[in-house]
Parts: structure tokens; C-alpha cells; sequence
């Protein structure tokens, strides 16, 4: 009935996991009683769950992001911790096999569950409101795609109370990830977590991808695309290219766990190699996949704060494009050591570095970009700031990982760790915040408070470094990753100062956390009624904050790059419009809820063998979508009178605002 | 469907044909004898070993032409030039997978499967 399941799933004598799954229930049961107290279920559901509208995804995809941003931090300082105690003869707190999972779940939620659904809120949020769009092209699917990547996050949390998750490293390599080595739940865990966020991922992938070529506002030729939304196009073809690698070498896994096939095996003709050339395949592209859209975030907040255009706008797009194509060439440098020859190495070393020429190209369209404007030190141009110096250190280290000689002294070391930590966080984690902090007035209509943004920077920029160079330094020395306990008492001062700058870090996201509270509670005092509260240059900016559901009343005309910043020059901004047609929305649906559901299900049950639940669970997906196929009733006209209304209460006031404070509205303070 | 109601993007929107019943037989056909050559090639015992593998490669390749002419309706007609980039740009990357892979695991083979002293593997 119940497959592999019993209570002794639940591991009661782990006096750790029960105490975070005590105080995981109490304050989940303490959020639902809240909001049955407020009596906003209904609200929940008609206007968040089952919207279609980007922006709201978007903004769901960003609070999923955060919140795994904090169980992944969880799992950061607990293995900080352990490190920092488990010397020579001590122990530490954390049993192997818990330590292992820590550090596989670590990897797994940070770039899947963390920084995927931060770069996709973001694309969903901005993508069409710079194109001129009214939504995405698939609204649906789009919503499909987010329900699809919270079913993975519920498998995820649930791995840790119910089972366990795999012990095997964030990308489980055979033959450890084999039944023969990883007999228990955890890799199952693993395997449908990632291809139910993955099928959420490539669904979302395509969406975007016709969203831009298909959608763009009349006048905008790929030329005239704002940065973000050329990054946002070439990571959505990195994801189409790439996450279906991930999804059939996933499959294969499952068919030796499941079937009892020997892809990857020890025994009758597996090769455990091919596993790890394949998935490489698929990652080394994943991580321009999270970062190109960080690279456009920083040059529109670049471009926005210092004034000026964009320098180099189309060396720009061809830096981008070719990193686009030059991240398929470069995979083997994940594993040089396991036994190529000189010529393989060779070849890969050097695309490598070569990949790096269009990054450093980028670097110095910004730098120039600031040159000679007036920079605003605002909070979004202190992420990129950090992140140009970070990221160009993470950078370096990384061109020196690419010499097959020093990489066979140096792999599997937290030299290497160390590596893509600078990149991810100064690169991914820097963008994201910054993207934040940019984009957030124009989601919610008033800006992030400025003081603890500060603070959170600069929390997040020194404790990056003081709990990374020593694990630079410990990587020269030879200690590698994934440590549970080690010998060596030498080691142990390093690991203590890397201890302290996690708990810098965590000061950090403490700061973020208690910036949204305390923006949110002075909302009042932070409020844009502009729709443009930095000066900035590109179409998001031209409507108002938050966007009315349909984004544009009337779709503008491009007739340049920067179009938005072109019209306030020439006064041809917040035009009113004579009349409005009526606009084409698409209706809300609860749908994707349910395949999400039936989703979470259906993986739920292949982890545990439980057939029958397996079964209707997949088919609960194929019925509801069957049945959303026949549902003729997915749309419906604004008319042009309503759509007159809403424009003018939003375009009375901030006419007003050109010339003076509206004295009805004074204690607003306007920027 | 979507809200793209009114826009007359940058792209266009004229779509090239979808194909006659006649072509879509045709297409039928050719995928089911090249499913059958395929499965000939194993089954028939007629094929000397070393050229099954090969065989399969060469009609699976082809079935996925047939696939991609007959019923995705890819051609050089003006309006199927963006969809005959992507169609390249996908050639490119799955050459790119599948010519490296095959040479990065060719190359560990020959450097890491010694023969063991021994055995008499080879």
C-alpha cells in the first residue's frame, strides 16, 4: 500500500532534524493560522496562486528564492560549524551520513531552488514590461512552470523529514549514486525533486524565448532589446539547449535505481564516466544560465545610475552571444583529472580562458559606462560595484583552474570551492540583490529602504571574503571538499575565521530580511508615483509602479535603444491617449496548482515505490491539462473605458507631479 | 490564448504551409520503413556485426530528417528562415554534445583501459 514507506522514515533519534522539523511546523502552522485569521485564503488563491499575470509570478518566484536562500544558508554555517570544530580529535556535532546530505542539499538548493528561481522571477518580472508586452507568450505554461518548480521545493523540504536526501555530492555521481552504494530514498529524492523543476525550467525556457522573439513592441528590432532582456533571451536558449541533457541523464539514473539498468554501473558495460560527462554538459552552461541575466541586471543598473547610455550596447550583445555559444565547448574543465589525454585537456583549458575574453569584455563596457557620468552610490550600484571587483577575482581564480596542471592539484580542493563561490555569490547572489533593490519599486510602487540595504551589502561583501580566502589558502595547503572531520590541526584556525564570515553573511541576509520589513512598513514614506523613481532609461520604467495587469494601455513605439529616456528628453512621455482600445488578457486559472499538486504527488510516490499513488498522480496531470486544452473560456477584454479610468487616476498624479507636490498627499515623500 | 492581441510585433506572422495530406503520408511511410530498416538491421541477422551500430546511427539520423521535413515542415522558404536558424543552431549544439562526448570518452578509454596484466581483455 505504502511502497518503501513506514514511520521509520521519519528519523526520530536525529535530535537535530527533529527540532528543525518542530520549529519548521510550528511556524508554518503559525503562517496558515494567520492568514485563516486574516481571512485572506480566498485573496491568496484568486489574485496569487492561480494568477497568469508575470509580474505576480515573477514576484512569487523571488519570495520562493528567498526562502530557500534561507535553508540553503541553514545548510551553509551547519558545515561551517562542523568544520570549524571537527579537528583532530574532535568529532564535531554532525554525524557522516548527515553531514553528506547537508552538503549534497547545500548545492542542490542553492542553484536549483535558490538561484533558478531568483534569475526566472527576475526574467518573469522584467522581460515584458522592457519589450512592450502584455504578458508572456504562453501565460499558462508560465504558471505551469512555477507550480512545477514548487513541487521540486516541496520534494526538496520533505527529504529532510521524511527519508533522507542524497549523501552523493549536488550532482550525485555514479556509480556512489547507484542502488548498489545509495540504497536508501535520498538519490530518489534527488532525481524527481530536479526533474519536476527542470520540466518547470525548459517549459519556462521556451516560453521565454517566443515571449522575445514573438512579442516585442512595434519598432524594437533585436537591436534596440535592452540588455537584461538580450541576456534574458540567450540564457532562455542556454536552458532550451541545455536542461534536457540534464533531464535524460537524469532519466538514465533512474533507469538503473528502477530498473535495473546499467548505464552508469560498475558491472556489465556501465560507465560511470559518460554520467559525468553528460551532466557537465548540461552544467557548465547552467552557470551562465544563472549569471548572464545578473550580467544585463548590472548593465541596466549601471546605464540607469551613472547617466549615461550603455557603453559598448552591441559588444555587449555579441559578449553575451558568445559566451552563449563558447559555455558548450568548455565542460571537460569539470573533470581534467579523470583521465583524458594531453590534446582533450589542452583543448578544453584553452576555451576556457577563452571564454573568459567576453566576460572581460563586459567588465570594461562597465567600467566605462561609469567613467566620466555621475554615479549615484545607491544600493543597486553598490552590488555591482562588489560584483565587478568580486567577480573579477572569482574570475582569475577560475582562468587559473582552467590550466589542466594546476587544476590536478588543485580539483576537489576548497580551492575550488572557494572558486565558484566567488563567482556564484559574487556574481549571481551580487546580480540578484542588486536586481532587487532595482527592480523592487517597480513591482510593489515604493523603493527598498536604503540604510539596511547598505548594511546588508556590506555584510555580504565582507563576510564573502573573510569566509572564502581562507579556504583559498586551505586549498593551496591540500585540503579538499566535502570534509567531514580531518586530522590535521593546522587547518582548524582557517576554518574558524570562515566560520566567522558566514556568520558575517548571515548578518547579511538578516539585513535584507529586515530591509523588506521595515520598506514595507514605511511604505508610506518610500512611495513612487512616477512609475520612474531612478531616472531610468528603458520601458519598464514608462508605466506605473506596481503596472496596471494589462502593463501598457497603449504598446509603445520604439524608434531607439533607450526609448523611454529619448521620450522624457523630448517630452514625449505620459502621453494621455485620446481613447483606448479594448485589451486581450488571458483569465486566471487554478490548473498549474494542480498539476503542481499532482506532481508533487506523483514524485512523492516514485521515491517510496508507491504505484498506485505514482500512477494518479500522473494521471491527474494529464487530465488537467487535458482538460485545460478544452477550456475555451482562457480569456477576455478589458474594454477601453475601464482601461481610460485606471490610466487616469494614474496619469492625473503624476502630471501633478511634474510641477509640484499634491498637497492631499503631502507625508508621501516623493522622490 | 495569450494577450499578443494587437501587436503587430517585429516578427512576422506569416506562416509558410502546413502540408498536404499527401505529404503527410508520404512522411508516414518513410519514418515506418526507416523504423523497420532499423530494426532490421538487429533482427535480420543479415547486417555483419560491425555495421549495426553504424546502421542504426545512419537510419536514425535520417528518420530524424524525415520527422523534421514532413511534419515540423522545416524548409529554406522565406518564412521558415528563423526556424531553419534555430533548426542550425540546434545542429550545432547537439554536434557539439555528441562529438565531444564521443571524443572525450574515445580519448579515456585509450588512456585509462589498459589492458590489466593478467587477463587477456583487450
Amino acid at each position: 500500500m505504502f511502497g518503501k514507506l513506514s514511520l521509520s522514515a521519519i528519523p526520530f533519534h536525529e535530535p537535530i532534524i527533529m527540532g528543525t522539523l518542530l520549529m519548521v511546523s510550528l511556524a508554518g502552522a503559525a503562517l496558515l493560522g494567520w492568514v485563516t485569521y486574516q481571512r485572506k485564503w480566498g485573496y491568496l488563491w484568486s489574485e496569487w496562486f492561480t494568477t497568469v499575470d508575470h509580474k505576480r509570478i515573477g514576484v512569487m518566484y523571488i519570495i520562493m528564492a528567498l526562502l530557500m536562500l534561507l535553508r540553503g544558508f541553514a545548510d551553509a554555517i551547519m558545515m561551517r560549524g562542523q568544520q570549524a570544530m571537527a579537528s583532530a580529535d574532535a568529532a564535531g556535532y554532525l554525524p557522516p551520513h548527515h553531514y553528506d546530505q547537508i552538503f549534497t542539499a547545500h548545492g542542490d538548493i542553492m542553484i536549483f531552488f535558490m538561484a533558478m528561481p531568483f534569475i526566472t522571477g527576475l526574467m518573469n518580472l522584467v522581460v515584458p514590461l522592457q519589450i512592450g508586452a502584455r504578458d508572456v507568450a504562453y501565460p499558462f505554461l508560465n504558471s505551469l512552470s512555477y507550480w512545477l518548480t514548487a513541487s521540486g521545493v516541496v520534494l526538496i523540504m520533505v527529504s529532510m523529514f521524511v527519508g533522507d536526501f542524497a549523501a552523493t555530492g549536488w550532482l550525485a555521481y555514479p556509480p556512489l549514486s547507484e542502488l548498489k552504494f545509495s540504497p536508501t530514498v535520498g538519490v530518489d529524492y534527488y532525481i524527481w525533486s530536479l526533474q519536476l523543476s527542470g520540466l518547470g525550467t525548459t517549459l519556462s525556457g521556451i516560453n521565454f524565448i517566443v515571449t522575445i522573439l514573438r512579442m516585442r513592441t512595434p519598432g524594437m528590432t533585436l537591436m534596440k532589446m535592452p540588455v537584461f532582456t538580450w541576456t534574458a533571451l540567450v540564457t532562455n536558449i542556454l536552458i532550451v539547449a541545455a536542461f534536457p541533457v540534464l533531464t535524460v541523464t537524469l532519466a538514465l539514473l533512474a533507469a538503473d535505481r528502477y530498473l535495473d539498468m546499467h548505464f552508469f554501473t560498475n558491472e556489465l558495460g556501465g560507465n560511470a564516466m559518460m554520467y559525468v560527462n553528460l551532466i557537465w554538459i548540461w552544467g557548465h552552461p547552467e552557470v551562465y544560465i544563472l549569471v548572464l541575466p545578473c550580467f544585463g541586471a548590472f548593465s541596466e543598473i549601471i546605464a540607469t545610475f551613472s547617466g549615461k547610455p550603455l557603453f559598448g550596447y552591441k559588444s555587449m550583445v555579441y559578449a553575451t552571444a558568445g559566451i552563449g555559444i563558447l559555455s558548450f565547448l568548455v565542460w571537460l574543465h569539470h573533470f581534467f583529472t579523470m583521465g583524458s589525454g594531453a590534446d582533450v585537456n589542452a583543448f578544453f583549458g584553452i576555451m576556457t580562458m577563452i571564454i573568459s575574453v567576453p566576460t572581460g569584455v563586459k567588465l570594461f563596457n562597465w567600467l566605462f559606462t561609469m567613467y566620466r557620468g555621475r554615479v549615484r552610490l545607491t544600493v543597486p550600484v553598490l552590488w555591482t560595484i562588489g560584483f565587478m571587483v568580486t567577480f573579477t577575482v572569482g574570475g582569475m581564480t577560475g582562468v587559473l583552474l582552467a590550466v589542466p596542471g594546476a587544476d590536478f592539484v588543485l580539483h576537489n580542493s576548497v580551492f575550488l570551492i572557494a572558486h565558484f563561490h566567488n563567482v556564484i555569490i559574487g556574481g549571481v547572489v551580487f546580480g540578484c540583490l542588486a536586481a532587487m533593490n532595482y527592480w523592487f519599486p517597480k513591482a510593489f510602487g515604493f523603493k527598498l529602504e536604503e540604510r539596511f540595504g547598505k548594511y546588508s551589502f556590506w555584510c555580504w561583501l565582507v563576510g564573502f571574503y573573510v569566509a572564502f580566502v581562507p579556504l583559498y589558502i586551505l586549498g593551496l595547503k591540500g585540503m579538499t571538499r566535502r570534509m567531514n572531520h580531518y586530522v590535521n590541526p593546522e587547518w582548524q584556525p582557517y576554518l574558524v575565521v570562515a566560520l566567522i564570515g558566514a556568520v558575517i553573511i548571515m548578518a547579511g541576509i538578516g539585513f535584507t530580511l529586515l530591509q523588506i520589513v521595515v520598506s514595507v512598513r514605511n511604505r508610506a514614506e518610500n512611495r513612487d508615483l512616477t512609475g520612474d523613481p531612478w531616472g531610468g532609461r528603458t520601458l519598464e520604467w514608462s508605466t506605473s509602479s506596481p503596472p496596471p495587469f494589462y502593463n501598457f494601455a497603449v504598446l509603445p513605439h520604439v524608434e531607439e535603444l533607450d526609448q523611454f529616456w529619448a521620450d522624457k528628453e523630448h517630452k514625449r512621455a505620459y502621453k494621455r491617449q485620446a481613447r483606448y482600445a479594448d485589451i486581450h488578457m488571458p483569465r486566471n486559472t487554478g490548473v498549474g496548482v494542480f498539476m503542481g499538486a499532482f506532481g508533487t504527488a506523483m514524485g512523492f510516490a516514485l521515491v517510496w515505490h508507491i504505484w498506485w499513488l505514482a500512477a494518479a498522480g500522473l494521471l491527474g496531470m494529464v487530465g488537467s491539462f487535458i482538460a485545460r486544452a478544452y477550456d475555451t473560456d482562457v480569456d477576455y477584454y478589458v474594454s477601453g473605458a475601464e482601461v481610460e479610468k485606471i490610466e487616469r487616476a494614474r496619469l492625473v498624479p503624476s502630471q501633478k507631479l511634474v510641477d509640484h507636490v499634491d498637497p492631499a498627499s503631502a507625508g508621501q515623500k516623493v522622490a | 490564448m495569450a494577450s499578443q492581441h494587437g501587436h503587430a510585433s517585429g516578427a512576422d506572422h506569416q506562416h509558410a504551409g502546413h502540408g498536404s495530406l499527401k505529404s503527410y503520408i508520404v512522411g508516414f511511410i518513410l519514418s515506418i520503413v526507416l523504423t523497420l530498416l532499423s530494426f532490421g538491421c538487429v533482427m535480420s541477422g543479415a547486417v555483419p556485426h560491425d555495421l549495426i551500430v553504424p546502421g542504426i546511427v545512419v537510419f536514425c539520423v535520417a528518420q530524424v530528417l524525415v520527422q523534421l521535413v514532413f511534419f515540423l515542415h522545416l524548409s529554406t522558404a522565406p518564412g521558415q528562415r528563423s526556424n531553419l536558424t534555430i533548426g542550425v543552431f540546434t545542429v550545432l549544439i547537439i554536434a557539439i554534445v555528441v562529438v565531444g562526448s564521443l571524443w572525450v570518452l574515445h580519448n579515456m578509454n585509450v588512456n585509462m583501459m589498459h589492458p590489466l596484466p593478467m587477463t587477456s581483455m583487450g
